[in-house]
Order: structure tokens, then sequence, then C-alpha cells
């Protein structure tokens, strides 16, 4: 096996180990969390909910103007309010992870981007994410100059 | 890699020499963009029931962003119907051979605008409507009906296709990032060309028209102004040019200085990073403010998009590449450096499309049913429930992207640097930052 082969092998393995080793994260106990989220066209307020794993999420979703829906992408959930006539979702956040919630009842031009996001502990795949950025630039360097040798000597 | 030549394959060459093919795929095209501008001005308001919105900015962009663009390079301006009817105009034919005597004007393009700033500027004009763009189908239909119009008005007035040479939006970044895709046309021989005589392939003759994007076949380095339209195949008459399969970004190899370029990286880079803050993002202040047209929020909005674009990004860029001083001068070496933005800004486009459009991807299926929101149902699929697609993948396929556009865009910044005779890391630097930003806004 050549040097530059060993190099690439090696930046794979450790690559996989970055995106699916376990994190050490000491999880809080348990608790139920009640959001109320006013919606209207076209945001959420608050738009950034943030609850730990395991934890019972409680969103009351008010509209204060058409009927909005929420769904959390991910969790594949969803409620809608009408205006005046607040709804109730209630669940379980039992997948940890960064999630947006968006509008799932049409409710006018920006309907499509008005966005929020579900924070269910910490955003671990974006740390993964940097970590595999990091480790390509950490990477590149011997293994772009042994493919450039490789390159000269051919 | 070595190249392959793809017109070797009978098949292809006979599919590219012949007309018809691409004329019936220019012409079902047409049809679509004059459906969509009708779509956008009597169909329903409701952008996500409407086919002007669904279909160019869900199906097409999809198509063109994830797919065409990458692949493909300028492959979409091969079947772009925008220059079929001023084409027609100016030749006073479609298939039959050309006259040589001008139907029109026929004006060159004037030498001072003969470069992308045009391009880049109408970019940026629809950029910072993009909000309301994209979400209202009559303002999708005025502005798809616009582009076809001012595509046959400089016809009339000027020579070829100086539309999509030099003021089409989309046009500009197709061009940058074509120089990714692993297809190009490019002569054979070019001592045939030298001794050619005539040039029909630029001149026209009885087999077909000159070029209509004012190139030059025997003189092309790069992907960026060959529309692939095969004109110069159908006339070259010794057979000396070819469609080749070649690896991704050769083109890259050798970059460009020029600083109208260089901006449209910066332009495609930071417009990417905006749209991902501002539609994608949950805040919900910026989102009115990008909607809010002609309100004081939008004038902010709109000046903090052009400053990140023609001031921040820059800056901080020149800031990275001015402690590294050699003989090169620091405009040259600001455009060629830049040269490494190219592949970044692609997969950053990639990564927010992704995001975009698997979400949105189901509306095209109840469209398709009813394009007017007119209570059609012509293919029972206009029940069709909205549900985001492949939600579990879209992070880890963004990290995917960003992070393979990330170290694609350092080896684009050693082969630049090595042109500028300057060190690669300041670039580096630039790119990771603009990655973290960018994972940072998506995942």
């Amino acid at each position: 096996m050549t040097r530059s082969r060993l190099h690439l092998l090696l930046l794979i393995v450790t690559g996989l180990v970055m995106v699916f080793a376990p994190l050490p994260v000491q999880l809080p106990a348990p608790q139920e969390r009640t959001f109320r989220v006013d919606a209207r066209q076209f945001a959420y307020s608050p738009s950034e909910l943030k609850v730990n794993p395991g934890d019972t999420v409680i969103i009351q979703l008010a509209s204060a103007d058409v009927v909005h829906g929420l769904y959390i992408d991910g969790y594949g959930i969803s409620i809608e309010a009408d205006p005046g006539q607040p709804a109730t979702l209630r669940f379980v956040a039992d997948k940890p992870g960064s999630f947006r919630f968006r509008c799932n009842i049409t409710c006018g031009a920006m309907h499509p981007f008005m966005i929020g996001k579900l924070s269910v502990g910490e955003n671990e795949w974006l740390y993964r994410s940097i970590g595999l950025a990091i480790l390509s630039m950490i990477g590149f360097f011997p293994l772009s100059s042994l493919v450039t040798a490789k390159k000269n000597e051919q | 890699m070595a190249r392959v030549e793809l017109t070797r394959f009978p098949l292809i060459k006979s599919a590219v020499k012949n007309r018809w093919p691409q004329l019936a795929v220019l012409i079902l095209m047409l049809a679509g963009y004059l459906f969509a501008i009708l779509a956008g001005l009597i169909g329903t308001p409701v952008g996500s029931h409407n086919f002007s919105i669904v279909f160019v900015w869900i199906a097409w962009w999809a198509t063109l962003i994830l797919v065409a663009v990458p692949f493909f390079g300028r492959g979409w301006c091969a079947v772009c119907p925008i220059p079929l009817p001023g084409e027609w105009l100016q030749r006073g034919a479609i298939v039959a051979p050309p006259d040589k005597k001008p139907k029109w004007l026929s004006l060159r393009w004037p030498r001072g605008l003969r470069n992308i700033w045009l391009q880049n500027i109408s970019f940026l004009l629809l950029a910072l409507f993009s909000s309301v763009l994209l979400t209202t189908p009559n303002i999708t239909g005025i502005v798809l009906a616009g582009m076809l119009f001012a595509a046959i008005g400089l016809s009339t007035v000027f020579e070829r296709r100086s539309f999509c040479r030099y003021l089409c939006p989309v046009g500009g970044f197709i061009g940058l990032y074509s120089q990714t895709a692993p297809i190009e046309l490019r002569i054979k021989d070019k001592q045939v060309c030298v001794k050619c005589e005539g040039k029909p392939c630029y001149n026209g003759s009885a087999d077909g028209y000159g070029c209509p994007w004012d190139v030059f076949p025997g003189g092309l380095a790069k992907n960026s102004y060959c529309g692939l339209c095969m004109e110069c195949i159908r006339t070259c008459p010794h057979d000396n040019i070819a469609i080749n399969l070649r690896p991704f970004s050769a083109d890259l190899a050798k970059p460009s200085a020029r600083m109208d370029e260089a901006f449209k990286a910066f332009i495609m880079l930071g417009s990417a990073m905006v749209y991902a803050g501002v539609l994608l993002g949950p805040w919900g202040a910026m989102k009115d403010a990008a909607y809010s047209v002609g309100t004081g929020a939008w004038f902010v909005y709109a000046a903090v998009f052009l400053a990140i674009i023609f001031v921040i990004m820059p800056s901080l860029f020149a800031l990275c590449i001015s402690r590294f001083e050699n003989l090169t001068s620091f405009k040259k070496r600001f455009a060629t450096l830049s040269t490494a933005l190219i592949p970044l800004g692609l997969m950053f486009w990639v990564a927010f499309s992704l995001s975009f459009v698997l979400t949105n991807a189901t509306y095209i299926f109840a469209t398709l049913s009813d394009p007017l929101g007119l209570g059609w149902n012509l293919f029972r699929t206009a029940e069709a429930a909205w549900q985001p697609m492949l939600t579990s993948v879209l992070a880890p396929g963004q990290t995917l992207a960003l992070v393979g556009g990330l170290i694609w865009s350092a080896r684009t910044a050693q082969k630049a640097a090595n042109e500028a005779k300057t060190p690669s890391i300041p670039v580096l630097v630039y790119c990771f930052i603009a990655t973290l930003v960018m994972l940072w806004l998506l995942v």
C-alpha cells in the first residue's frame, strides 16, 4: 500500500470515528417543559426552543392572524391553530439534535420560509461537522503533497 | 483521468449534429416557459400551488443546481428557451440554412460592456427581491416575461445571443460554475483551426449558424462562455470539434484573473450565505425585512446584503491575501486566488438548495395536477399532502456537500496559489471560516 493510500485510509477511519463515535454527555433528569409559541405571518415567537433529550415538551401554539401549523422535521408531528384558538402539541423529545419546525398550513406568500428551530440537547451533528471540516484541513496538506509527489514521479 | 471524447460515439454524434432533437427539446421548454408566465399572471396567487413558483423555483432550480450545473456545466443553456424567439427574428429561420443578410440592426455589443458586470448586477437585482420573487406568482411571471422580452429586444439590436452572453442573471453563475463540470466542448487539433479558411464555426456556413455566443471555438480554454449550443459541431468542415468527458474542475487549473469573474464568485458565495440565514433561519425579523420591499427595513436588508457581498467578504479576503506580497500585482492575485471560491460557492448552493428543495418537493405532485390552482385534478395528485422528504439524511448530506466543497476549494486554492506565486494558506483559512459559518447556518 502506498503512503498516500495509507494516509487516505487513516483519514477516512478518523472521519468515520468522528461521525459515529458516541460523545460522552451527561443528561439531566427529564422534565416537562411548556412553551407558548405565538405564530403570525411569517414567524414564530419564540423561534428557538431548547430542551433536553427525554424531556416531555408541551407546545401551545397560538395564531395571531390566519391559520398556522407547526410541523417538526425529524419528529414528523404537527399541530395547527386557528386565530384565537390555541392548540397543544405534547411529545417526548427522544431524538437529540437540532430540528427545524415550520408552518405546514399554507398561510401566505412567505409560508415556505416560516421556520423555527428546536434544539434537543446539544447540536452534536454540528460539532461533528466542524470536526470533519478541521480534519479535512489537517489531512489535506500531507495528502495533497503526497499526491503531487506521486504525479511528479510519474 | 484522461479526456474521453463523447462525440466519437455515433449515437451522440448524430444527436448533436442533427438540429431536430435539440429543437424538439427547446420547443417543449418554450411551451413550459410560456405556461409558467401564464400561470404566474392568471393562476392562483398562492405560490405553493402555482406552476410558476413550484416548477420554476423548486423543480427547475433543483435540476439546475443539483444536477445540470455540477455535471453538465452549461447544459441548461443548450436547451434554455429564452433565446429561441429572438434568434428566430434575428435569423428569419429556425432550421433553414442561414441567410447572410442581417434582418435587424445586428450591432456589435459595446466593447466596454464585454464582461459579466451586467450579469452580476442583474443577478443582484433579482437576489435583492428574491423573497418576493420566490413566493409571489405574478412577480415570477413578470420577471420571466421580462427576461424573454429583453432577449428578443436585444436580438433585434445586437448580433448573436447578447442577452445570454452579457445580461442573463442565471447565465452568469452557470458560466462561473460550469468550469467545475466534467464536460467540455473543445477543438481536437489547434493546427486544423489555424489553417481553416473562413472559420465557419464563428462566421456560419450553409451547415449552420456562426457561434451565437460570439466565441471562436479554436481559442476556447474554459467553459464559461460556451453555451453548448452545438452550432460549431454542425458547421466545422473538418470534424475538429468534440464534446469531452474530463476531470471535474479542469478549467480551474488555469485560473482567470478577471475582476468581474472574481466578484461573481463573491456574489454567489455571499448570496448563498445570506439566503441560508434569511430564508432557512429562525429569525422572523429578517424574513419580514426581506419581504417588505420598499420599506425602511427592506432598505436596511438590501444595504446589509450588498455590504456583505461587495465590502465585507472581499475585504476579508483581501486582508487574508495581502500579508503575502510578491511580484504579482495585488489585483491579479486577488482575482486569481478567488478561483478557489468557485467550488466552495457551488457546494454552498448545493447544501442550501438541498434543504429548500427536499422540504418543498412534494408541492410538485399537487401542482402537476392543478397547475393554475383552479381546482383541477388532471393526474389525480392534486390532493397530495405536503411532506418534507429525506429529513433524516438532509444534515449529513449538507455536511458532505460543505466539507467536500472545502476540500475541493483547498485543492483549487493550491493550484491558483501556484499561478499567483503566493502561499495558499490564507485562502484556505478564508474558505474554512466561510464553511464554518455555513455549517452553523444550515446544520
